[in-house]
């Protein structure tokens, strides 16, 4: 791994601890995060971690731009020797695919996609080399997916999937993004899934969408009163495909504040999980099930 | 008292000095594009700095007063009457109970901040006011304001009428409007000769140009040192691993049109950026209007750090000024 620092104007310093990602790139970003965070320098704004690099902003008044930078990389050593582990929790999301709103949305913007002659999903498993569309579902719920990072807009979570690199599944943003993408879209871009916080311009291909709210600034949803947002860095999902009539349920449910998500506390050691990726799934699964 | 909406204008919006702490989660810091002005605004009618006030862009509002109250208008140039009645910009005046005030044409600048004695005292968010509509958070039910809208004023003594901000204190764009930038961040994937042309070329400000980033147009396309992408980053040449931005950092989508990512910047993505324009010219941008000719300039982090000294000098003689 060859961590690059940079400065991003005279407020932000930037660290890219890998050009490429990877889940050990992502341990080593978010443990360096955490170790500023804990640090507690005088005039740091903001610290966000991302999936292979994270960003700090600070106050150049309260703290010179070179002093920053000698400070951060202290930590590196630190982070790099930090046991990758992390106690997280695992949430099961419930997708309706091939929706007839993302579906919608998608023929609207057709004249932008790489394939106009079928849907995102047609497009999306015949590049990764499926026979069917349920085939390449099947292998996008199947295992797990790891929040790598909350950005872009609001509350808006970047996956990152729990298999092997040969496994991943790839497929390129539309050409041009599109004005429109329906709240809760179940999106993918690059190597990373998503999930839209709310409507609006988008450039990911859509593949379904969630009952689930994830972002409310009026935090009138039952599980975000404390908070409007719902991800963090370090949440497992697992998606669970759903049909039209369990999402008009589940919908109802939000609406009467009645839905709690399924969620399970659970361990996430990278070394075990590397040693051993779909038994350690598996186990993360397990504790989905009995919650 | 309240503010009565009769026309909102474009785009006005409530805005203060912001809420940073919330980037991490998409959640922009927001808050006055001209955070200058915005100042200056509060101090003229006796308001803390980081009162919020109105913000409006290349067109301004109508609003009848419910109450007298003292009013200053600061950012660009646009004619400003009440009850018909011209009013100078920089200038504190007063607003009877019953009058309204309007605006005329912008003759300069982008943006102009509405500051009221006592403050717009909607309902923070995250511990702003500001509107960031994206989010539906903070503003007039976290949308910008409309007609018919009541926007509620907190309560503070008149101060007196006449009170001005010097011209030599009182900053804009010049034409072409100079941006300083500190390269950094991915210019290590442009060829020397295309980075060289980014600061060569005049580029004017585009149509798609707003809060969350002004989009500019006219030089020459990016030329990027080959390479085999890395993985999860993308196809096109532009792309990375999607990163966390800067603010005021410089992204080139497909290496056409540098966008400049403002206040409400989206707080990652997967474009590579050159470096940033530094702190102290972000107010700048926030007064361009679109067809404005700017040159970016290349400066090192000590002529960046003595920009942002520099520019506190200058509040600190507009506090001496009024407070």
């Amino acid at each position: 791994m060859k961590t690059r620092y940079s400065y991003g104007g005279d407020e932000h310093i930037y660290v890219e601890v890998d050009e490429e990602m990877s889940l050990d790139a992502f341990f080593i970003s978010l443990s360096m995060s955490n170790a500023v965070r804990e640090a507690n320098i005088p005039g740091v704004t903001e610290i966000c971690p991302a999936n292979a690099s994270f960003e700090v902003r600070f106050d150049p008044d309260v703290i010179a731009p070179d002093a920053m930078m000698d400070r951060i990389k202290e930590l590196e050593h630190k982070a790099e020797n930090a046991e990758k582990r992390l106690s997280t929790r695992i949430i099961e999301i419930p997708v309706y695919f091939q929706d007839p709103w993302t579906h919608e949305t998608l023929m609207r913007f057709r004249e932008r996609h790489q394939d106009p002659s079928g849907s995102d999903l047609d497009y999306a498993a015949r590049i990764n080399g499926y026979d069917s569309v349920e085939a390449f579902i099947e292998a996008f719920h199947s295992q797990p997916w790891f929040v790598s990072m909350v950005g872009f807009v609001a509350g808006l979570p970047f996956l990152y999937q729990l298999v092997e690199r040969e496994k991943q599944l790839e497929v390129p943003k539309y050409l041009s993004p599109r004005t429109d993408t329906p709240k809760q879209t179940v999106g993918y871009g690059g190597c990373f899934s998503c999930i839209y916080s709310v409507r609006g311009a988008g450039g990911y291909q859509m593949f379904g969408i969630t009952p689930m709210p994830i972002f409310d600034p009026e935090q009138e949803v039952s599980y975000l009163k404390d908070f409007m947002v719902f991800f963090k860095p370090g949440d497992i999902v697992k998606w669970k495909p759903i049909d039209r009539a369990e999402y008009d349920r589940i919908l109802e449910q939000v609406e009467q504040g009645a839905y709690t998500p399924r969620i399970a506390e659970v361990e996430f050691d990278l070394d075990a999980f590397n040693a051993d990726m779909t038994g350690f799934n598996a186990k993360l699964m397990e504790a989905l099930n009995d919650a | 008292m309240t503010l009565k909406i009769v026309k909102p204008g474009l785009a006005t919006s409530i805005q203060d000095l912001g809420r940073p702490g919330y980037f991490h989660l998409g959640i922009p810091e927001g808050g006055a594009m001209d955070r200058l002005a915005l100042r200056a605004a509060n101090m003229l009618v006796g308001n803390p700095e980081d009162t919020a006030c109105l913000e409006a862009v290349f067109m301004g509002p109508e609003i009848t007063f419910t109450a007298d109250a003292s009013v200053a208008v600061t950012g660009g140039a646009m004619p400003i009457t009440v009850d018909g009645e011209a009013k100078e910009g920089w200038t504190s005046f007063t607003v009877k109970a019953g009058q309204t005030l309007s605006f005329g044409f912008l003759t300069g600048g982008a943006r102009i901040y509405i500051a009221v004695s006592g403050g717009i005292a909607t309902e923070p968010a995250l511990g702003s006011r500001s509107t960031y509509p994206i989010g539906a958070l903070g503003g007039f039910h976290g949308r910008n304001i409309a007609e018919g809208d009541e926007i509620p004023v907190g309560d503070a003594p008149l101060v007196e009428e006449g009170r001005t901000v010097p011209a030599d204190l009182r900053r804009g764009p010049g034409s072409p409007a100079e941006l300083r930038v500190l390269t950094g961040l991915y210019w290590y994937r442009l060829t020397e000769k295309s980075g060289q042309a980014f600061f060569d070329d005049t580029w004017t400000v585009a149509p798609e140009a707003d809060r969350m980033g002004y989009r500019f147009r006219g030089g020459r396309p990016m030329e990027f040192v080959e390479r085999e992408q890395p993985f999860g980053a993308g196809a096109d040449p532009s792309n990375i691993v999607d990163g966390c931005y800067s603010y005021g950092s410089i992204q080139v989508p497909g290496g056409t049109e540098p966008i400049v990512l403002h206040r409400d910047a989206v707080s990652g993505g997967g474009y590579f950026t050159l470096g940033a324009v530094i702190s102290a010219d972000m107010d700048l941008i926030g007064q361009l209007q679109p067809n404005t000719p700017v040159k970016f300039v290349r400066v090192e982090m000590d002529e960046a750090l003595q920009a942002r000294a520099d520019r506190k000098a200058m509040l600190e003689k507009i506090r001496k000024e009024l407070v």
